[in-house]
């Protein structure tokens, strides 16, 4: 007997074992994913050892080395004061990758839990709750952004505010319908006959299953969140030199274009590649997750 | 159809109040005297004490919002710009051409480009030409818009000297900024075509209409062509936003006097009237553009459009 009672437990554990595997084993098949993977892997380390792996200070003026091109010394050359651009596209990554996991962060938090309630209680809290996002939804998401940026003031937290809050919206969605979805299901009903209250069940029942649309949106959210700080930094409106911000860098470098363009080549560069990564690994995700496509 | 546009056309209002009340709250918390702005720093405490009050700043923030409205529904009036001191309205009116022109190439580039590419790429599935666009495709929707331009301008302007860097004025000065504002859209749209011919043609009708010898050109662009387009005219619509926010990055990039650098340069005045406008004016461009395409749907859907018989 409890041998019996055991091997049900093994089998209970390589069973939620086994949902995960399933969606690894899936996510490895996908070559471009897990190129993606990596990129992320790699541009994580990058910003962690920044102090490290950087070969000069990222606000390490030389004013007798301006406008060098790419050289053994400088593999990405240097910018007007002299400062080496391959270290401050090193140190950039910490910006960049703070802004789009912390702006995600923030509306998958208030999002989520907007789009759970409202999908939960339906009635008349959905309908208040699903009307404002429609309201945040006909801003397009860069003006929303730029607004709130230029009401609270250029810093790196409003930015990440700014852009987080212009995403609220599209995780409410998510997480709405898929609590829709999920509400009706037995295992709900069976816990709400044994007691539990709306919150707990919520939290334990609803939310944990509606993870997997909200994981993939936040994957290629980050992705888009990097883009519109770079975009708001581009036009003068998100983090201050000499914090090294991609989108600053390029917006500084756009003044020399015509004889300097590894200004604005190398930041672009890391621009894409970090945005590429996020959306090929969101798009292997959704593909490693999506139930229709396990056969 | 007539009780369906009517209703959509009442959704608007509702969304549309929204939108003022944020954008003018959003204005009124930003830190800064807009008095003293006008009168400049030297101005003595008692001449901006005086325009405060003739401005209304003085009033509760109600009060303020409400007399806001009503400025703009009784006389279609948006303020006055602290900046130039001339009405927001016509200076928006005088930037929005320009704009809508950007915008609107931008999303026929997108249109033309992204749609026949997406239904090749579905049909020769696997094909080089598939896993060649498709590539670009994937590259085409991790760029940023603001670097495209610039690696434009530096292509075409800089190095081969054929198009111009800046300026508006001729279709040879539009097409660097719509290839660069489009080119994202063009992406995301032929990723969109694919996945969604790709879906249809697994369908039984789309079986039967081989069956019974349809030639395939009809059958890819009548039978299934036609049922792909409802997903793919939904991302056009939303593409229509994301382009009308990145036209403030192309208008700055290529200096074209639209209403996306009206307002950046406006927020660095900070000439909040204008921001307000300007904000204003792109969302309902851009809620009656949802609303066109929600209308097109119930058109090329009859099933939306039976709801609501």
């Amino acid at each position: 007997m409890a041998e019996a009672n055991a091997i049900a437990k093994g089998k209970k554990e390589n069973k939620s074992n086994s949902q995960l595997m399933g969606v690894w084993i899936r996510l490895k098949k996908n070559r471009l994913a897990i190129f993606g993977l990596v990129i992320l892997i790699l541009l994580i380390l990058m910003a962690i050892f920044a102090d490290i792996l950087a070969p000069y200070g990222y606000d390490e003026q030389n004013l007798q080395n301006t406008f060098q091109t790419p050289n053994l010394e400088h593999p990405f050359g240097t910018d007007e004061f002299g400062r080496d651009i391959l270290s401050r596209i090193i140190y950039g990554s910490r910006i960049s990758l703070q802004v789009g996991i912390i702006a995600v962060g923030i509306a998958v938090i208030i999002g989520g839990f907007l789009g759970a309630v409202a999908g939960y209680f339906s009635g008349k809290v959905d309908n208040i709750i699903m009307r404002c996002m429609d309201v945040l939804l006909s801003i397009p998401q860069m003006l929303l952004a730029i607004s709130i940026v230029a009401a609270l003031g250029n810093s790196l937290a409003n930015l990440m505010i700014a852009v987080g809050v212009s995403s609220i919206p599209q995780y409410a969605r998510i997480v709405r319908a898929s609590v829709i979805s999920i509400k009706n299901q037995e295992f709900v009903e069976s816990a709400k006959a044994t007691g539990s209250n709306d919150l707990r069940i919520i939290f334990k029942h609803v939310i944990p299953n509606c993870l997997a649309p909200v994981i993939v949106q936040a994957t290629l959210g980050i992705g888009l969140a990097i883009l519109t700080a770079a975009g708001l930094s581009f036009i003068g409106l998100g983090i201050k030199p000499p914090t090294p911000e991609w989108g600053a860098m390029l917006s500084g470098g756009r003044m020399y274009i015509r004889d300097y363009p590894h200004l604005t080549l190398f930041p672009g560069i890391a621009i894409v590649v970090t945005i590429f990564a996020f959306n090929v690994l969101g798009d292997g995700l959704r593909d490693a997750l999506d139930p229709k496509l396990k056969q | 159809m007539i009780k369906y546009i009517a209703r959509r056309l009442l959704m608007l209002i509702p969304v549309l109040l929204g939108v003022t009340f944020i954008v003018f709250t959003m204005m009124y918390i930003t830190p800064g005297d807009p008095a003293r702005l006008v009168l400049g720093e030297s101005a003595p405490e008692e001449a901006v004490e005086a325009l405060r009050e003739e401005m209304g700043l003085n009033d509760p923030f109600l009060v303020q919002y409400f007399n806001y409205m009503k400025n703009l529904i009784v006389h279609r009036d948006l303020g006055i710009s602290y900046v130039t001191r001339q009405p927001v309205m016509q200076e928006i009116v005088a930037a929005f051409p320009s704009t809508l022109k950007l915008a609107g190439s931008a999303v026929l580039f997108a249109i033309i480009l992204g749609i026949p590419i997406g239904i090749i790429s579905a049909v020769k599935k696997y094909s080089i030409f598939d896993n060649v666009t498709m590539a670009f495709a994937l590259i085409g929707i991790s760029m940023p818009v603001f670097w495209l331009g610039l690696l434009l301008i530096l292509l075409f302007s800089v190095k081969l000297k054929m198009l111009p860097s800046s300026g508006y004025a001729s279709f040879k000065h539009m097409i660097l900024p719509a290839v660069s504002l489009g080119a994202q859209s063009v992406a995301i749209i032929a990723r969109m075509t694919r996945s969604s011919m790709l879906e249809v043609s697994g369908q039984d009708y789309i079986r039967t209409a081989r069956a019974k010898g349809q030639k395939e050109g009809t059958v890819v662009l009548k039978h299934a062509f036609r049922n792909a387009l409802i997903p793919i005219s939904t991302s056009v619509g939303l593409q229509f936003g994301s382009l009308l926010g990145g036209a403030v990055l192309t208008e700055t990039i290529f200096s074209i006097p639209g209403i996306g650098r009206l307002m950046v340069d406006s927020i660095k005045m900070r000439d909040f009237p204008l921001v307000q406008g300007s904000v204003l004016v792109i969302s309902v461009a851009f809620c009656i553009v949802n609303l066109l395409v929600d209308l097109y749907y119930a058109y090329i859907d009859p099933r939306v459009k039976t709801q609501y018989k």
